[in-house]
């Protein structure tokens, strides 16, 4: 069976910037991808190459085996893409807006039914069918754009950020579809600006610059951490950071929620020279551990390196 | 010291309510802020958290009740409102063709900033904000974290005493949105005031005080800490496994599961009592299958949310 989607050696240039720049990388079937990296990094480019909106300048693309140059037609017809800024119909209702996108697709009427009526539960979106999208809060309108990315079933779909904005209950739920549907063998190509979502992938790829800076399961791309986490659990976070920041043994100190992270070469190292630093700044009631990296770490430490 | 400057609330909301025709989007709500707080605003999706800052901004009206910003009603005096807050709406407020100064010199005008006051307020601005370098680009080729930026900056130019800040980080990296964070807290550190909302809950630890609103109400409200201790919050139990998903669809409909997500790796599960930990724990195991750990845990605030909406 060919790879779901693959990349080898893809150049897309705008003007004198090169916005991707020989990318190679394959998707299996059934798999849940995410791609993150910072913002400007070609994240958005790379879909819209896959979904053929976009002409690439070098390399080859294949989706399903199918050649994205040649036959665009036909992968446009197996994939579902959810662009960063999707178009809902702001003057027809939610179901309007399902209805639409279902036939678009020429989704039978019977099982639209079946599958409006899921997604709609799914998305806790069901009290709300009459009411016109203009008229959505910000987060509603996105995960109507997600039901319409859905509404036919796709076998490979394509979600630029499709959890921006969404609450963290209907992000939980979110997943939760996303694992089902991968489980039926659908293929998932996610971007994401949350590191705990990028963890729930079977593989992530950084990508900065319009190239991948490393690839591989959640769990490997942790392992290959170069260094240590030291978590530090104080009241006074902003005063520990500033006495932190220029301690030569911790080479990143960053707010993690409730938390300090310091990326350390060497732990055994770091603590003692951090447990003076505190003091001297009048931090007293820090807790340090050693804990293992979260992806959030790895990531920040592969940018800020 | 003006009228306004002597009040130690910035905000003081009482029974705010507004109804769209028959629904009602905020039901009845009342709360304070403190000049100089970071205060945040959480809420599922169609809360009324928008709602809710709109009104508080003056740009709509309520159907009843009262609300004071800054010591203007805003039902009354919108427009004294208007001028003196800065309010960052949610999604996009840029001209994709305008260029980063033109910006901020648009805005200038709408707050009557002219001449050599209009110069130091864009100049000191994108300084602050590191947009000097970015000053002639135009907003559409900026990338998220930098057109959050710009429409901050845009927020800030008349000096604002309180701002209102609508998802201000929704979509952008992980390590814009610190640089984001060092921003607000800076200027609450100046004692500009602040209300922020947000769904990344990791964020709201930088809040002196957290209000979660749901179906139009509010439902609870303290600092991150009270919120993760609150009584009747129940126990957060953590579970370490390969298989997280198959023991989620197993365990989450359990009668004694209060809810239960998906944590970055790691699953977790609230329940309302210890000894309901014991029996979760129990059929954990009987499930056969392996994992690497079950031990309870601090809840985040995500827990608490989840858990607190589940359970109104
Ligand atoms: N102009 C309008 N007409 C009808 N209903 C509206 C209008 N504006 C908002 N609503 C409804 O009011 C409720 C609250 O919306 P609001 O935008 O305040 O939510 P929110 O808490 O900001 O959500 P989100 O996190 O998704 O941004 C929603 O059910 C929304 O659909
Ligand atoms: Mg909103």
């Amino acid at each position: 069976m060919p790879a779901a989607i693959a990349a080898s050696a893809v150049t897309r240039r705008f003007g004198e910037i090169v916005a991707i720049e020989r990318l190679s990388l394959e998707v299996e079937g059934g798999e849940i991808f995410a791609i993150v990296g910072p913002d400007g990094a070609g994240k958005t480019t790379l879909m819209r190459l896959i979904c053929g909106a976009l002409a690439l300048d070098e390399g080859t693309l294949l989706v399903d085996g199918i050649d994205v140059r040649r036959q665009a037609w036909r992968v446009q017809a197996a994939i579902g893409y959810m662009p960063q800024r999707f178009s809902l119909y702001p003057d027809l209702s939610v179901m309007e807006n399902l209805r639409f996108y279902g036939n678009i697709f020429g989704v039978p009427r019977l099982e639209f039914a079946k599958r409006a009526q899921e997604l709609l539960n799914d998305f806790a979106l069901a009290p709300f069918t009459r009411r016109l999208a203009d008229e959505l809060s910000g987060g509603m309108k996105q995960k109507l754009a997600l039901a319409c990315t859905l509404i036919h079933s796709p076998t490979t779909i394509l979600l630029d950020e499709p959890t921006a904005g969404v609450d963290p209950v209907s992000r939980r739920e979110f997943w939760r579809i996303l694992y089902r549907i991968s489980a039926g063998g659908t293929t998932i190509f996610v971007s994401t600006p949350y590191m705990d979502e990028a963890e729930r992938a079977h593989r992530v790829a950084f990508i900065t610059h319009g190239a991948i800076l490393s690839l591989g399961s959640p769990a490997d791309l942790k392992a290959h951490l170069a260094g240590e986490v030291v978590e530090i659990t104080t009241q006074q976070r902003p005063k520990a950071r500033r006495a932190l920041r220029d301690e030569p043994s911790v080479r990143s100190i960053e707010i993690f929620g409730e938390a300090l992270h310091a990326l350390v070469p060497s732990a055994a190292n770091a603590i003692p020279a951090i447990e003076a630093r505190l003091r001297d700044a009048g931090v007293t009631d820090a807790v340090l551990r050693v804990i293992p990296p979260s992806l959030e770490d790895t990531f920040v430490a592969r940018l800020s390196s | 010291m003006s009228a306004a400057a002597a009040v130690s609330s910035t905000v003081r909301v009482d029974a705010l309510t507004r109804r769209f025709d028959s629904f009602v989007a905020v039901d009845a709500i009342s709360f304070e802020i403190r000049a100089g707080e970071i205060w945040g605003f959480l809420g599922p999706n169609g809360a009324g958290k928008s709602t809710t800052i709109r009104m508080l901004c003056g740009v709509l009206a309520p159907t009843s009740g009262s609300a004071e910003v800054l010591g203007y009603d805003v039902g009354r005096d919108p427009e004294d409102v208007k001028l003196r807050i800065g309010y960052m709406p949610q999604g996009s407020s840029l001209w994709d063709d305008l260029s980063v100064e033109e910006h901020l010199r648009f805005y200038c005008g709408m707050f009557d900033i002219y001449g050599p006051g209009e110069k130091r307020a864009v100049d000191r601005w994108m300084e602050r904000l590191d947009l000097k370098k970015r000053r002639s680009q135009l907003a559409g080729t900026l990338s998220g974290g930098y057109r959050k930026r710009l429409a901050l900056a845009c927020t800030l130019l008349h000096d604002p005493k309180m701002i209102f800040l609508d998802e201000p980080t929704s979509g952008v990296d992980p390590l814009s949105r610190r640089e984001f964070w060092d921003i607000i807290v800076g200027l609450a550190e100046e004692g500009t005031t602040v209300l922020v909302t947000t769904h990344y809950l990791d964020e709201a630890e930088h809040c002196n005080e957290l209000a979660l609103i749901y179906g139009g109400k509010i439902i609870a409200r303290g600092t991150p800490e009270n919120l993760k201790h609150a009584p009747g919050g129940g126990e957060t139990i953590e579970i370490v496994s390969e298989h997280n998903v198959a023991i989620l669809d197993a365990v989450e409909s359990l009668p004694f599961v209060r809810s239960a997500g998906l944590y970055g790796s790691a699953l977790h599960i609230t329940v309302a009592h210890k000894e309901d930990a014991a029996q979760l724990k129990a059929a954990v195991s009987r499930l056969g299958i392996s994992i690497a750990s079950l031990e309870p845990v601090t809840p985040s605030l995500e827990d608490v949310f989840a858990d607190l909406v589940r359970t109104p």
